[in-house]
């Protein structure tokens, strides 16, 4: 059984790694600031999640456990609103640089 | 070569393509970015060394040192072609290249000139470390081997802040900093500083407390408080208070004399200056944190926010 | 090479790199950046040495980790002083530059 979660978990991480290189090829491959946003926005938000749910078996108690979770809605929600912030400040052509 | 030597060189990659884009990006706020990321990667260094403490307090100011470049960079952008052109010849800049290459070479060489075995003081900590109370040993050295220098690096602290209370015009002195505030129109913005500063002095307070026995610092937990304030501060929510303010004052002194306080109580109920009595050490290392996180996390919102522009209101 | 030799030399290119950006930047924000690259990783060779001092099951010998909490802090508030003082300079003179041009 542990080892089947060790498996689950280890596929989980190694997905949500492949998420954070696509997301990273975004950012370097796409033309204008509004894709490359999109791109890392989105990516690294799945990402993220899969990580977080492949290392919860290994958590070593609930509060553990709920830690990792509770990052992982912080880094959404500090995601999302500089995303948001980024996509206003290109529309608006103030980012330069 | 191990998953673990093959991670750390990863970082360390990281870390010298982080600096590197910070040093020679076009301009000074793709610089300060490049900055940004390269104190992120450098916390996970500190991990990977085993300074957790460290590592939080190196994410947590690394960040707020970044939020005070980029306003500076964003302010100076328009100056910022006139001084490229102060730009030193190839010659100069091939003859820095080879300086710091030397420099290089010559902190690499004291690295692998390390005496083995390493000299610590970790034995002597790990003796030290019950009559304290406390469980986390950076935490014991911070507070109560080295609390003389923690004392003077506050004093540091407000003497910084008041050299640049200083920089005022005059007319603005005792006055607030910044412009006065204007609700952002930004809804993520305004959404971000209601909802996350709560969390924060939440996580800010617990970083405080859990010090004791657990990874965590007075340091990175009223760095946190202090940023959650520019935040708001940020999304136009709160206004700087005036410089003069005698709460304000009382908030940034509070720390300093109750650490001073005790230090000189040392003489009275132990053995010298800073020295706890045996058993009373750990409510005493609270009672200076406390107040100290206060007076830190004041002074470097302030710092932040930077000398005052606006004439005091009578 | 154990990992933490691999961090000490990988501070000592960190360290030319930061020294190298002061020197050669010619606008003084840049310089800071050049400035905090340096001074951290200088901290990073604290770093290695308290992690080569692990003894008497610490991980790790304290007392290096304490003096480098205590040099960023310090190294925050140079910074911020810094950042005053080039902001007031560009203020009282419109332009960001340390040059003197006899004015």
């Amino acid at each position: 059984m542990s080892a089947l979660l060790d498996g689950l978990g280890a596929a989980a991480i190694a997905a949500g790694a492949l998420f954070f290189l696509a997301g990273t090829v975004g950012l370097l491959r796409f033309p204008d600031p509004l894709s490359r946003v999109h791109a890392l926005a989105k990516a690294d938000a799945v990402g993220l999640g899969l990580i977080v749910l492949g290392l919860l078996p290994h958590a070593a108690d609930v509060a553990t456990g709920a830690k990792l979770v509770a990052v992982w809605a912080l880094v959404q929600l500090a995601g999302t609103a500089a995303s948001q912030l980024l996509a206003s400040a290109a529309r608006r052509g103030a980012a330069s640089g | 070569m191990s998953a673990g030597l093959a991670l750390d060189a990863g970082i360390v990659a990281l870390l010298l393509c982080a600096a590197g884009a910070a040093v020679a990006a076009r301009s000074a706020f793709a610089g300060v970015v490049g900055f940004l990321a390269y104190g992120l990667a450098l916390a996970l260094a500190w991990v990977r060394l085993a300074a957790v403490d460290v590592a939080l307090t190196e994410a947590a100011v690394s960040a707020l040192t970044g939020v005070l470049l980029l306003g500076a960079a964003v302010r100076l952008r328009a100056s910022e072609a006139a001084v490229a052109a102060e730009r030193p010849s190839r010659g100069l800049r091939l003859a820095a290249a080879l300086l710091c290459s030397a420099v290089a070479a010559g902190l690499a060489a004291v690295v692998l000139a390390f005496a083995d075995p390493a000299p610590s003081l970790a034995p002597d900590a790990a003796r030290r470390l019950p009559a304290t109370g406390l469980d986390n040993p950076v935490t014991a050295a911070l507070l109560s081997w080295r609390a003389v220098d923690t004392l003077l690096e506050k004093v540091v602290l407000l003497a910084g802040l008041l050299a640049v209370w200083s920089l005022a015009h005059d007319r603005a002195w005792g006055g607030r900093p910044g412009p006065p505030p204007r609700a952002t129109r930004d809804g993520a913005l305004a959404l971000l500083a209601r909802l996350l500063p709560p969390i924060g002095i939440v996580t800010g307070v617990y970083l405080v407390w859990t010090a004791a026995d657990h990874p965590g610092g007075a340091f990175p937990g009223s760095t946190l408080l202090a940023a959650m304030w520019v935040l708001a501060r940020m999304a136009g929510a709160v206004d700087a208070p005036a410089v003069g303010d005698p709460r304000l004052r009382a908030a940034l002194v509070a720390g300093p004399l109750a650490f001073f306080a005790v230090g000189f109580a040392g003489y009275a109920w132990a053995d010298g200056f800073l020295a706890y009595p045996a058993g009373w050490a750990k409510p005493l290392i609270v009672a200076i944190e406390i107040p100290m996180t206060i007076s830190v996390a004041a002074a470097l919102a302030l710092l932040v926010a930077g000398p005052p522009v606006r004439a005091p209101s009578r | 090479m154990s990992a933490e030799t691999l961090y000490g030399l990988g501070a000592a290119l960190l360290a030319a790199v930061g020294l190298y950006g002061f020197v050669v930047s010619p606008h003084p924000l840049r310089r800071l950046v050049g400035f905090n690259v340096f001074g951290s990783a200088v901290f990073v060779v604290f770093g290695v040495v308290a992690r080569r001092g692990a003894a008497a099951g610490l991980v790790a010998d304290p007392i290096p980790h304490a003096m480098v909490i205590t040099g960023i802090v310090v190294a925050f508030v140079s910074t911020a002083l810094a950042v005053a003082l080039l902001l007031r300079l560009h203020a009282a003179t419109g332009r960001a530059s340390l040059r003197d041009d006899g004015a």
